[in-house]
């Protein structure tokens, strides 16, 4: 009886102390990864790369607010729409300048990848990486601390981002927001944060299985790339060749068929599934993202879509776009746990 | 639990596929000694020391250190036992203090006591000079000695090193191997150095292990394995003489017991089963030869090594001819 209750005790310390040392070490990793991050060359590049997004989106929305309404005060006929003005300081661009939602899109994914690619194996390479397994630390502290060191970057770097254009838009066009515009914007970023944190993890599930860099960098872009655009192009072929649309009898048998499954095989993307999400979140006009039918149509009001409905359409790109994430993660922390480090 | 033996492997396995990269070892290591792991490049000396850190599974077997079980309670061992790896790395945007500064903080040593602690470790290995430089701009020897400050933050009872003295120059050695020895002397930590640079590790260790293979084929103390193969009768005798001729060469060839003799440039090598010292110094006294240079090898490393290496080697050769793989042995040679 004795020794069991002395037994427990001895593993409740024991389990104290454990929980205490994956804190301490998990700070001082977080701690270090991010002053490491700051302090990097790499992150005046990223800055910079935000800065001037941030910037030229701005202008771009203004001018091309003013002259949509220049436009519109010209010509009676050509109606203005003035609602949700807030959120086309986001979803406008200039003449030659593309919106902010579009630019966050081309360069958010590249800001991820820049934080993750060499997380592991430039520290295998340097060699301070079995130097670091060899402290008192749980292996998987290394990989999870790295990862929210980049992902706490990641979202500091999209919120300011975001409430920068906002600010700014608002004082050189006056626009005021209301609050569901507000709250629609915050969704939008925190959707982009977990959109730049999937390929934070993608980049980093390639630092874990390849040896250099430079691989992993370009391994990483070559993978943006095909979501990008060789997805979307292979659907296409793919959904043409299960249900042809050729003749006009096969259009009128696949038409629907085909365009579901270039739809849903297009959703495998997270750069699919990023830019539905954030054109629904940001444009409220937009009522569906499935295939409709006339029937659907029939007595529906020709009106915006409340904020609840619109969530309603995007939920399950938020569990996607997670679950992609997820699984990436999972890949590399699985990859990495069962890797032998050795001195190179 | 005070028990002598610090580090201890019982029948420890690692076979990756079907290549053995460490054989049944079993090893003990007493507290307060300098052992060296001694073995060619490849003999397995790096996966031994990862499975003694719970870095690698060992297939069979088990690796105790101090007690607790190295693949079970890595956590306990790894803050009793330092590690400096084989080419050791820092962050190089780093300075060194700061180096040091992630590691105390990764062993949790409290904030406070983190900079007195740093500057007493940086003092002792002598890079006071350069704690507030980048790690970047260091030489090799300036990153071994912070190797080993990181390697004392944690205090720890056990000292393991891989290969620490590849790459250093000879004062960067000296320096390196006095400050081992310091260590075990005034600190009396247990430190296992691996290593396949025999004669500077001879000087500083109490105990080595030969390892060749994967298995550990000698242990022992210097003395020790010099006398073993001195029982064995091998002996070594480097001799050149003024002048060196044919005549003497004729006198050599017809001493009892020997098993060899090659000539290194003016020096003559001398492999023999028995002590031939005092009939070689007899024969040079009668024939009015002048002595230049004798020395009986035997008893360093070296030849330990050598011998012991070879009677390996041997070994795994008559394994080798049972598969009727000669041709791939002396391909090996040759090379």
């Amino acid at each position: 009886m004795t020794r069991t209750a002395a037994g427990s005790t001895v593993s409740a310390t024991e389990g104290h102390e454990r929980r205490s040392i994956r804190y301490h070490s998990l700070r001082a990793l977080y701690r270090k990864e991010m002053a490491d991050h700051v302090t990097s060359k790499r992150f005046i590049i990223i800055l910079i790369l935000v800065i001037a997004m941030t910037i030229a989106s701005v202008y771009g929305a203004v001018t091309g607010i003013k002259s949509a309404i220049m436009n519109a005060a010209e010509d009676k006929n050509a109606a203005f729409d003035a609602s949700y003005m807030f959120l086309k300081l986001f979803t406008t661009g200039g003449s030659s300048i593309p919106s902010y939602m579009s630019l966050i899109a081309l360069v958010g994914p590249f800001i991820g990848l820049i934080l993750g690619f060499d997380s592991i194996n430039a520290e295998k390479n340097n060699g301070t990486l079995n130097r670091l397994v060899s402290q008192p630390i749980y292996r998987d502290s290394i990989i999870i601390g790295k990862f929210l060191a980049s992902s706490t970057l990641i979202a500091v770097m999209v919120m300011s981002t975001g409430i920068a254009v906002g600010c700014a838009g608002f004082l050189a066009s006056g626009i005021q927001p209301s609050g569901e515009e507000i709250v629609r914007v915050l969704i939008y970023l925190l959707y982009t944060i977990i959109y730049i944190c999937f390929w934070l993890a993608m980049a980093m599930l390639f630092s874990v299985f390849t040896r250099h860099a430079a691989t992993s960098a370009l391994a990483s872009i070559a993978l943006w790339l095909f979501f990008a655009i060789f997805m979307s192009l292979l659907a296409g072929i793919l959904a043409n060749a299960a249900y042809p649309v050729n003749t006009e009898y096969e259009q009128a048998v696949n038409a629907l068929n085909n365009y579901n499954l270039k739809l849903n095989l297009n959703r495998i993307s997270p750069y699919y599934l990023y830019s539905e999400a954030s054109s629904v979140l940001m444009n409220p006009a937009t009522r569906a993202i499935n295939a409709v039918s006339y029937e659907q149509l029939v007595g529906a009001l020709s009106s915006y879509l409340p904020l609840g409905q619109s969530l309603l359409l995007v939920w399950p790109h938020l569990v996607g776009l997670l679950a992609l994430s997820f699984a990436a993660f999972t890949i590399s922390y699985i990859g990495f746990m069962r890797q032998e480090v050795r001195g190179t | 639990m005070t028990d002598t033996m610090i580090i201890r492997t019982e029948d420890l396995t690692k076979a990756y596929g079907t290549k053995t990269a460490v054989n049944h070892l079993s090893l003990e290591i007493r507290r307060g000694e300098i052992f060296g792991l001694l073995g060619p490049n490849g003999a397995g000396k790096t996966t031994t020391i990862l499975m003694l850190l719970g870095l690698t599974e060992p297939t069979q077997g088990k690796a105790l250190i101090d007690g607790y079980d190295c693949t079970r309670q890595s956590m306990q061992v790894k803050r009793i036992t330092g590690y400096m790896p084989d080419n050791v790395g820092f962050y190089s945007d780093m300075t060194g203090r700061e180096n040091l500064r992630f590691t105390a903080r990764l062993n949790g040593i409290p904030e406070k006591e983190i900079d007195p602690l740093i500057d007493r470790l940086i003092g002792k290995v002598g890079m006071t000079y350069a704690a507030d430089q980048k790690t970047g701009t260091y030489s090799k020897g300036m990153r071994q000695r912070l190797g080993i400050a990181d390697v004392l933050i944690k205090d720890p009872a056990v000292i393991i090193m891989d290969e620490p003295t590849a790459g250093l120059d000879p004062e960067g050695m000296r320096e390196f191997l006095s400050l081992i020895k310091q260590l075990s002397v005034e600190d009396g930590k247990t430190i296992l150095v691996s290593s396949h640079q025999l004669y500077q590790i001879q000087q500083i260790c109490d105990r080595v292990g030969i390892f060749v293979g994967g298995s550990l084929i000698a242990c022992g103390g210097i003395g020790e394995l010099g006398s073993q193969i001195a029982a064995q009768g091998h002996y070594t005798l480097e001799i050149s003489t003024e002048p060196c001729d044919d005549r003497f060469l004729g006198f050599l060839g017809e001493l009892d017991g020997i098993s060899g003799i090659s000539k290194e440039g003016s020096t003559f090598v001398i492999s023999s089963s028995k002590d031939l010292r005092s009939d070689i110094t007899r024969f040079l006294g009668t024939h009015e030869y002048k002595l230049l240079h004798m020395h009986q090898k035997g008893g360093d490393l070296d030849e330990i090594y050598r011998v012991y290496f070879e009677e390996a080697e041997k070994e795994g050769d008559e394994d080798h001819d049972k598969n009727g793989s000669r041709k791939h042995r002396f391909s090996h040679r040759g090379t």
